[in-house]
């Protein structure tokens, strides 16, 4: 279809006046900006002479956080597995042993956790799915092995990871539930603290004190 | 016709039907969340979830209301009742009854093996409040671990719907469990030293609704959301119970019944439930086998069936008369008749036999205390063990005009009246009789179609790697003559085939075998078959003999209306 007339609005440039036609302000402005540049101020990492600075969210290897009596967090949900886009996690669960102190209060613990950092796309959904912040990813960039099974990380060099990380500073541990099911380990629990959002017209999004349902 | 109202739809219901308002929801399409019912069991209305609103239409037209809600589990309908299920108040009450339900129950669903498939989970997301409003610290009771030698109890878990405690009462008979203590202490219990070892004893673990009664077999075995399900039937016993398989990667990982009026009701016995183990036996054969000299070796489909299909048309050629073939009662109906039709067309004169059935005292529930048989069965252990002995039967009647049981053919075969022998057996647990394996590997040509390594297939002069029920399409017809569809929900080991494809090739037809196709050229030829021309049996199956299709009509409608 052709372009009516009537639509098509004609432009031309501006005239230049004396002083734009000399160039000489446009030179001075841009050695302006040279010039605010001269301060030593630089912003290019020297990597690998220097080692970079990652921002705070950086997703690189993976690791197994502890709990506070040293044994794996992780409680073989395997929610990260069934959330892994790459399909890189394979986790065998198996029963905690009954009346052992050492497992005292867990029911389920993964016997075998492998991860193929190699088929990982560092995404950070197993991170994101986990219930009880087991798996998290640290700042570890640079990742090296001479074989492929190398680089398949099972629980014991996941947990070595999270020896070596967690005092790095840049990873800290990012919560420190432990457990499972917190909502009932709260010391204190507003009166309305809705794991999801609160319709407004339930009755319990009204109500003038805790515990109790207003009509 | 009496009709019932429920949300404002017009249901009609029978004139003599006795529902409540659970089930005439169900009939409307809507959904009564409720825990403690089960149509199996008797009503205590415990649960509270069922709660809705009651009220009757007068002639009048005018609607008169109940004040306050009724479980509608506990509440019979009549013509011109009114149940409203989807009110601010039916939904309020749901709501707070879910928040108690949750109130003590530990959110450990991460280490829940009924995470999935959790009656709390669902009807939280559907009907309860996503937050917990509880300052104090939860209620926790120690778990049991050994409630019976297949069941684990988490007790914290459980919200007190109590039907396993009537499962064991009124199903099985046998009472081991119970309710003890009383209030917020109440928990599910054995008496010291009673465990719950029944027969039936795995089913409590599906009528839990939630994860307290947990299956030791399959106990963080595997995700539930990641297993694939197939409908199928327990080739255990004659009963033929409807089931699912379910399996993930090829490997199966359990078994559960599936409502089924027709065959056997809402549960299976565990011998089923458990019994499949054989399926990743290391005994199963993966290859196709021939024997060279006295030594057997396995070797390719592609080299191992010609040579064995053209020694077998060559067996029957010489000397029809001379060449018998055995047919399990554990193969399918679509199996037999492969195998017999392939034979009579080569000789009408090739002698077909039944395979061994192994056969007992039936078990029937609930047990007594006396130990006298119970006035009202509940669920019948069938003696028989196997799956499709009536249809096997059928098929050789149609070719032969007789069932050769597998005694007389044995002593046949022993008094060397036979060169030839096709063995087609899927029965696990066959006990071959030593005489009869060692006249069988005496003879010219012995080819064994099975899964399993036994004393037979040793002494084969051909093997094919066959496949156990769970890798087959077939139909079973079980022992009231209910023909059922089996399929096939993994694939076996190795290079084993299923049987029905085996034998498919066997007869040199061309394109691939598939079970409703075969299914339709056996109604055509076979009178007793007729029902199935279909091809498709449905979740329920198909009642073969016409003399028991009226009640197996009547007891489908009362199964979808109690479903």
């Amino acid at each position: 279809m052709p372009i009516n007339e009537s639509d098509v609005t004609w432009v031309s440039e501006p005239k230049m006046n004396f002083w734009e036609s000399t160039f000489l302000p446009a030179i001075f402005q841009g050695l302006k900006v040279t010039a605010s540049h001269i301060d030593g101020h630089t912003v290019t990492q020297q990597y690998p002479e220097e080692p970079v600075k990652l921002p705070m969210h950086y997703r690189g290897v993976h690791r197994l956080n502890r709990d506070d009596q040293g044994r794996v967090k992780c409680v073989a949900c395997m929610m990260c597995a069934t959330a892994c886009p790459a399909n890189c996690i394979s986790i065998i669960a198996t029963e905690a042993p009954k009346n052992d102190p050492v497992w005292e209060g867990r029911d389920k613990y993964p016997a075998s956790f492998e991860l193929d950092e190699l088929r990982c796309i560092y995404c950070g959904m197993c991170e994101e799915a986990c219930p009880c912040d087991a798996i998290e990813l640290t700042h570890i960039y640079d990742l090296t092995g001479k074989t492929r099974e190398e680089m398949i990380f099972n629980k014991d060099k996941l947990l070595s990871v999270f020896d070596q990380t967690k005092d790095s500073g840049v990873d800290p541990v990012r919560t420190h539930r432990g457990k499972l099911s917190g909502t009932a380990d709260f010391q204190s629990l507003p009166p309305l603290a809705p794991a999801t959002s609160v319709n407004p017209d339930d009755r319990s999004a009204k109500a003038s004190s805790p515990g109790v349902i207003s009509r | 016709m009496p009709t019932v109202y429920v949300n404002n739809t017009p249901v009609e219901i029978g004139a003599d039907e006795r529902l409540n308002c659970i089930q005439v929801a169900q009939r409307a399409g809507v959904e009564v969340p409720h825990y403690c019912y089960h149509p199996a069991l008797s009503v205590v209305a415990s649960c509270r979830m069922c709660l809705v609103e009651v009220g009757e239409k007068k002639p009048d037209g005018s609607i008169a209301m109940q004040p306050k809600l009724f479980p509608g589990c506990q509440t019979p309908v009549k013509d011109g009742t009114v149940v409203v299920c989807d009110s601010d108040k039916v939904k309020a009450a749901q709501k707070a009854t879910l928040e108690y339900l949750l109130l003590n129950h530990p959110l450990d669903c991460p280490v829940c093996d009924q995470a999935g498939e959790c009656g709390l989970q669902d009807y939280s997301y559907k009907y309860g409040r996503g937050y917990s409003r509880l300052n104090e610290n939860k209620n926790i009771k120690p778990d049991k671990d050994y409630i019976g030698d297949q069941i684990t109890l988490f007790t914290d878990r459980c919200i007190i719907c109590t039907r396993c405690v009537r499962f064991t009462r009124e199903v099985s008979g046998t009472g081991e469990l119970q309710l003890i203590n009383r209030g917020s202490h109440e928990e599910i219990d054995i008496f010291p030293g009673e465990p719950c070892n029944n027969k039936l004893a795995g089913n409590v673990v599906d009528l839990c609704p939630v994860g307290a009664l947990c299956s030791k077999d399959f106990l963080y075995e595997q995700r539930v959301w990641w297993l694939k399900t197939k409908n199928s039937v327990c080739p255990g016993c004659s009963t033929g119970c409807s089931i699912t398989v379910d399996q993930n990667d090829d490997h199966l990982y359990r078994l559960k019944p599936r409502t089924n009026l027709l065959a056997q009701g809402y549960f299976m016995c565990d011998e089923g439930r458990f019994g499949w183990k054989y399926i990743h036996s290391e005994k199963r054969l993966t290859a196709p086998q021939q024997k060279q000299g006295s030594q057997q070796s396995a070797g390719l489909w592609d080299q191992v069936f010609p040579t064995a299909k053209s020694a077998l048309e060559q067996a029957v050629k010489a000397q029809p008369s001379r060449f018998a073939a055995i047919i399990s009662p554990w193969s399918t109906v679509e199996e037999a008749f492969l195998l017999a039709k392939t034979l009579k067309d080569l000789s009408p004169e090739v002698t077909l036999a039944l395979g061994p059935v192994r056969s007992g005292e039936d078990d029937v529930f609930p047990k007594t205390v006396t130990g006298k048989p119970p006035a009202q069965v509940k669920f019948t252990i069938r003696g028989e063990k196997a799956p499709n002995r009536k249809g096997v039967e059928q098929v050789l009647q149609h070719f032969q005009g007789e069932v050769i049981p597998f005694d007389t053919i044995a002593g046949q075969v022993q008094q060397q009246k036979f060169d030839g022998l096709f063995v087609l057996n899927a029965d696990p647990e066959v006990a071959w009789c030593p005489e009869f394996v060692t006249a069988a590997g005496k003879l010219k040509l012995l080819i064994v179609e099975d899964f399993l390594a036994n004393p037979l297939t040793d002494a084969a002069t051909y093997v094919f790697a066959g496949g156990a029920w769970a890798e087959k399409d077939g139909t079973f017809v079980n022992h009231a003559g209910l023909a059922q569809g089996i399929a096939r929900a993994l694939r076996g080991p190795g290079e084993a085939r299923p049987d029905g494809r085996i034998l498919w090739e066997l007869a040199g037809r061309s394109g691939l075998f598939r079970a409703a196709t075969v299914r339709q050229e056996i109604s055509k030829e076979i009178t007793a078959f007729a029902p199935l021309i279909l091809g498709d049996l449905g979740e329920q199956g198909v009642m073969l003999s016409s003399a028991n299709n009226e009640p197996a009509k009547e007891a489908a409608l009362a199964g979808s209306a109690a479903s």
